[in-house]
């Protein structure tokens, strides 16, 4: 065998020159002893900085198996789509196409559909908000505005503020534009205004600069909490007073149990929020179409940098979504899936209330998720192999945060398997919970540092196609 | 044409990989004659067999019912030839710590370990019997379940107070975890397929140098993290041994058509042994694929080779 190592070489690895005479061959270097070995990536050498945290990981393998039907999946954040009139919209879009397939099929405005972002103010304003139409940029679904907002906002090293736990979406974004995330002390009613207050003084006292305050407040993602009526003159003032702009992200807000709707953060403050709203949980994530509400020179960026992100929103997205808002009740759509999702939480709350005893959890009034803390000394990421093997997944609460905290905190997702499977799905959990409160009765409480993670870039939450 | 099934998925924690490794065995099987299918095992998954009777199953399965034997039981009753060891190696290598024992009376040497139950930690009390395993074994220490691929549940511990954390840790994947005398040195894996006539041959040693000094999940699969040298960089008489070495490991473990053997050679050129796979990583950044490319060889090839053995295996 040893004749034919020289006969290998792989032209495209740019460290090792190459040997002549050899054919080309792709993955491996082979190279005499003693020379650099090969990394099966060429490009090692050539990655930003800010692709560090971009890494395979145990966590999201484990993942892998949630997708089959063996396995209660407690993890994902797919909308429960079952209830949505199928055959309607598909004769909707059957008309759109035959009608208007030549603009549906086509190219369009960078700042999006201007039919649909009348549409959208509509849609605002069950939250109280009037704007106007100009100030609004449909991307593609929220989480597009979200890294328009981080794109032309941060520099690397500026601070963003956000709650205790925040949404891994949001925190992978971040990441990648190299920002320091700066976590805020939340409770049951969202960001404590206090704790806020002193974390500005303390950051600014430190020389940071801090950029944008990034918040859910309603049916927070992963907290499942609500930030108070109170508390959110408080927070907005808080802002305005330092000069940090207040990003508010509000998927959830009209899938609220059992009240109307809080006046949304923006109602407070025109120049000082930019609002990012989506039709993801409220029609079909399929469409990806969010968008953004922002101070008209906060727009103005948002539509360029949009454009040399995507050059347009997806028409064919828009228009569809512009029709279902224009011929269907889609308030009375909403009100199902409020009622569905309503019935998922009661099953999933009442089961841990039965099962967990050593356990406590927020309780939602609406969205798609409970916050769950573990008996103290668990570690919900050591734990997740364990769930894997009793077939139940969940999102270990590491994902939440920057700083490697969070490692008692489980996100439980009530918004795709139906009551009984979640009923099942806790049943299991509450086993694994078991499982491994006796290894801790045996072990003790153990040191865990190290065993949390730094920022990563989603590695460590669900691909969002898990159920 | 002849039909190959490869299976790949599962249940199991190491379904991601299995997929990825299924895949990549389909495709080159496709370019090289075959007619090569990917398929999840479900419950769907005898019936379908029985409809289709392919050639040659390949089982592409890492972790519990893919590599402990069970399914090739199955597919041994269903009498459709299959690529891998038979049932009882399968048994005997899926549990690290008998492997370990059986490859040890072959005169390898293997690192002095424990393989202990959480119930037994929990009869003789944890700080007494962590603090024997410290004692007998030393540090630092390798704690992995004992059964188990891919790095998964593994960690190095190198102070006393990262012990019952390890456990933990591994005790997530299964109720026994084997616990290691770290040996500090070189970490190559030895590649072993059979040719279409049966005979099994030693692929280039491949030597595994990651980048955080732990082969662990996140090394081994992303592309990058990993630097690795084929051949490794061993002197022609250590080469010669771990070849010799890891032979002598698929022997006694009885394993056919391929395998890889996990070997350490210490400061002193001593290889030892740490583990074998009856069903080795076959993804873009596994170790099989490397020593295939590293012996000059088309995957298409062995591949197919294997696939020509296992048709002649009953």
């Amino acid at each position: 065998m040893g004749d034919s190592y020289h006969a290998v070489c792989d032209s495209a690895y740019p460290l090792v020159p190459s040997i002549p005479g050899c054919r080309e061959r792709r993955l491996v270097m082979t190279s005499p002893a003693g020379q650099i070995g090969s990394r099966l990536d060429p490009w090692m050498q050539s990655y930003a900085r800010r692709t560090v945290g971009m890494t395979t990981s145990e966590i999201r393998a484990l993942f892998a198996v949630a997708s089959r039907p063996e396995i209660v999946s407690l993890a994902g954040g797919m909308p429960c789509l079952t209830a949505l009139p199928m055959e309607t919209i598909a004769d909707t879009v059957a008309h759109l196409l035959r009608t208007q397939g030549l603009t549906a099929l086509q190219y369009g405005s960078g700042q999006g559909d201007p039919t649909l972002r009348e549409q959208i103010l509509e849609v605002m304003s069950r939250e109280g908000i009037s704007a106007h139409a100009d100030d609004v940029v449909v991307t593609t679904g929220s989480q597009q505005a979200l890294d328009l907002v981080t794109r032309i906002f941060i520099d690397p090293g500026d601070v963003v503020l956000a709650e205790s736990p925040s949404y891994v979406g949001a925190l992978g974004v971040f990441a990648a534009y190299q920002a320091e995330v700066a976590h805020v002390a939340s409770d049951d009613d969202g960001l404590i205004p206090e704790a806020l207050e002193e974390r500005i003084l303390d950051l600014k006292a430190a020389g940071k600069r801090i950029k944008f305050l990034y918040t859910v407040p309603n049916f927070h993602n992963p907290a499942g909490t609500t930030m108070s009526q109170e508390r959110r003159p408080q927070v907005v003032e808080s802002c305005q007073r330092h000069g940090i702009l207040v990003l508010e992200d509000n998927p959830y807000g009209l899938l609220g149990f059992d009240r109307e709707p809080y006046d949304a953060l923006r109602t407070l403050s025109d120049d000082g929020v930019v609002y990012l709203g989506t039709f993801s949980k409220t029609f079909a994530p399929g469409l990806r179409v969010g968008w953004a509400l922002a101070p008209h020179a906060v727009r103005e960026k948002l539509v360029l940098a949009s454009e040399s992100a995507i050059l347009c929103p997806s028409a064919f997205s828009q228009m569809t979504v512009s029709t279902y808002l224009a011929t269907s009740d889609w308030m009375a759509q909403i009100k199902i899936f409020r009622e569905l999702y309503r019935e998922r939480r009661d099953a999933m709350t009442q089961s841990l209330e039965a099962l967990l005893p050593r356990a406590s959890w927020t309780h939602p009034d609406g969205g798609f998720y409970v916050w769950l803390t573990l008996p103290e000394g668990l570690n919900a990421k050591a734990m997740l192999p364990r769930a894997v093997t009793e077939r139940v997944a969940y999102v270990p609460g590491t994902a939440f945060f920057a700083d490697g905290t969070g490692q008692r905190n489980v996100r439980l997702s009530f918004c795709y398997p139906d009551p009984d499977r979640i009923r099942e799905g806790v049943r299991r959990f509450a086993g694994v919970v078991q499982s491994e409160l006796e290894l801790l009765e045996t072990f003790g409480p153990y040191d865990a540092t190290g065993r949390g993670s730094g920022p990563s870039i989603g590695v460590q939450s669900p691909a969002p196609d898990l159920s | 044409m002849r039909q190959v099934l490869v299976l790949a998925g599962g249940l199991s924690h190491e379904r991601d990989v299995s997929l990825r490794s299924g895949r990549r065995v389909a495709d080159t099987l496709a370019h090289s004659g075959y007619e090569a299918y990917v398929r999840d095992v479900d419950p769907t998954l005898m019936a379908a067999i029985k409809d289709s009777r392919p050639d040659v199953i390949w089982p592409l399965l890492h972790g519990a019912s893919g590599e402990d034997g069970a399914l090739r039981d199955v597919l041994g009753a269903l009498d459709i030839a299959y690529v891998g060891s038979r049932p009882a190696s399968c048994r005997l290598t899926w549990d690290k710590p008998v492997a370990k024992a059986l490859v040890g009376a072959a005169g390898i040497s293997t690192p002095a370990g424990m393989a202990l139950s959480h119930a037994t930690f929990r009869e003789l009390g944890a700080p007494a019997l962590l603090e024997s395993v410290i004692d007998s074994l030393g540090l630092p220490l390798a704690v992995k379940p004992a059964r188990g691929g891919s790095s998964l549940g593994l960690t190095i511990v190198r102070s006393a107070a990262e012990l019952p954390s390890a456990m933990v840790t591994a005790y997530a994947y299964g109720d026994i975890a084997l616990i290691e005398r770290f040996i500090d040195g070189t970490e190559v894996a030895l590649s072993i397929v059979e040719d279409a006539e049966g005979q099994a041959y030693t692929l280039p040693a491949v030597e595994i140098v990651p980048d955080g000094g732990v082969y662990n999940y996140e090394a081994r699969y992303t592309a990058g993290a990993t630097e690795f040298f084929t051949p490794a960089r061993l002197s022609g008489s250590v080469a010669a041994s771990v070849a010799a070495v890891s032979l002598t490991a698929y022997r006694t473990l009885a394993h056919q058509h391929l395998s890889r053997v996990d070997l350490i050679i210490d400061a002193d050129e001593r290889p030892w042994f740490l583990e074998a796979n009856v069903s080795p990583g076959m993804t873009e950044t596994s170790l099989l694929p490397m020593a295939v490319e590293a012996a000059g060889r088309k995957a298409a090839g062995v591949y197919g080779a294997i696939v020509e053995r296992a048709l002649s295996t009953t």
